[in-house]
């Protein structure tokens, strides 16, 4: 169980280090939020997953906070891409392809 | 089996949330409890419709189950491929935003179709428009709505739509 609980921790942890260098090294606010979001998501899960091994009495309530992560972090996700795009942050000049610009320039 | 209105599954499902939040049976922390789930469940009532499209046939639980491990394997690739293309040197990406078609009808499946596309690798839900997703991804392939449909939404819509609607 401990030793479970430490490496789901370690991994967590080494999941949440590479999304923050991803927000680093990632070169517009879109692709940030995509390393920032599915690090922080798997990031969180595995370090709280690792807490209920470790401390089995809050696994209930560890169990609880992962389903609130898994709802709130993608909507929060696409509402901050989102807003950047209405807010007219322009993607990255490597960026190849935009659908929703002519969409947006329709209205 | 199923209500119109659906409000009975926002009362169970918050009933439950209550239940394992609390971790008690005593008749004080129910009533309390009682007490919490009427104002929340009165507070949304504008949105009681929105849990109307879910099914509880033994099929429909089946596919919901087989939906999380989908979800939860794309879930892992998503981080590794997140991981490999931060940790090159050459950060291989190639962006961009792709207009998407979906078949689900509700609310709520487009809601959890657009998170399970958020989650999963490189995409990034940015809008829905009645049947139309915009989604950034961080490495376009193909030209048209059909190929990124095909590539992003199908494999999860298939099995959301055993779920709902």
């Amino acid at each position: 169980m401990t030793i479970a609980g430490n490496v789901l921790v370690l991994l967590g942890s080494a999941f949440l280090v590479l999304g923050g260098l991803g927000l680093l090294r990632m070169p517009d606010v879109y692709n940030r939020l995509q390393a920032g979001t599915k690090a922080t998501t798997l990031g969180a899960m595995s370090v709280l997953l690792g807490s209920a091994f470790l401390a089995p009495g809050l696994a209930t309530k560890a169990v609880l906070v992962i389903v609130f992560i898994a709802l709130a972090n993608p909507i929060s996700s696409s509402t901050i891409a989102r807003s950047a795009y209405k807010a007219g942050i322009p993607l990255a000049p490597v960026s190849v392809r935009d659908d929703l610009k002519s969409k947006e320039a329709a209205e | 089996m199923k209500p119109r209105s659906g409000l009975p599954y926002l009362i169970v499902s918050l009933a439950i949330v209550w239940v394992l939040v609390t971790a008690s049976t005593s008749s004080d922390e129910l009533l309390i409890g009682g007490l919490a789930v009427a104002i929340v469940a009165l507070a949304v009532r504008n949105l009681w419709g929105v849990f109307a499209g879910i099914r509880f046939t033994p099929r429909a639980i089946v596919s919901a189950i087989a939906y999380f491990f989908i979800f939860l394997r794309e879930l892992v690739k998503a981080n590794l491929d997140v991981a490999s293309r931060v940790l090159r040197p050459s950060l291989p990406i190639r962006p961009g935003i792709v207009e998407v078609r979906t078949g689900m009808r509700s609310s709520l499946g487009k809601l959890m179709l657009a998170n399970s596309i958020t989650l999963t690798p490189g995409t990034l839900t940015l809008d829905v428009r009645d049947d139309r997703m915009f989604i950034h991804w961080i490495d376009v392939q193909g030209q048209d709505a059909d190929a990124a449909t095909k590539a992003i939404v199908s494999g999860f819509e298939n099995t959301l739509k055993e779920v709902m609607e």
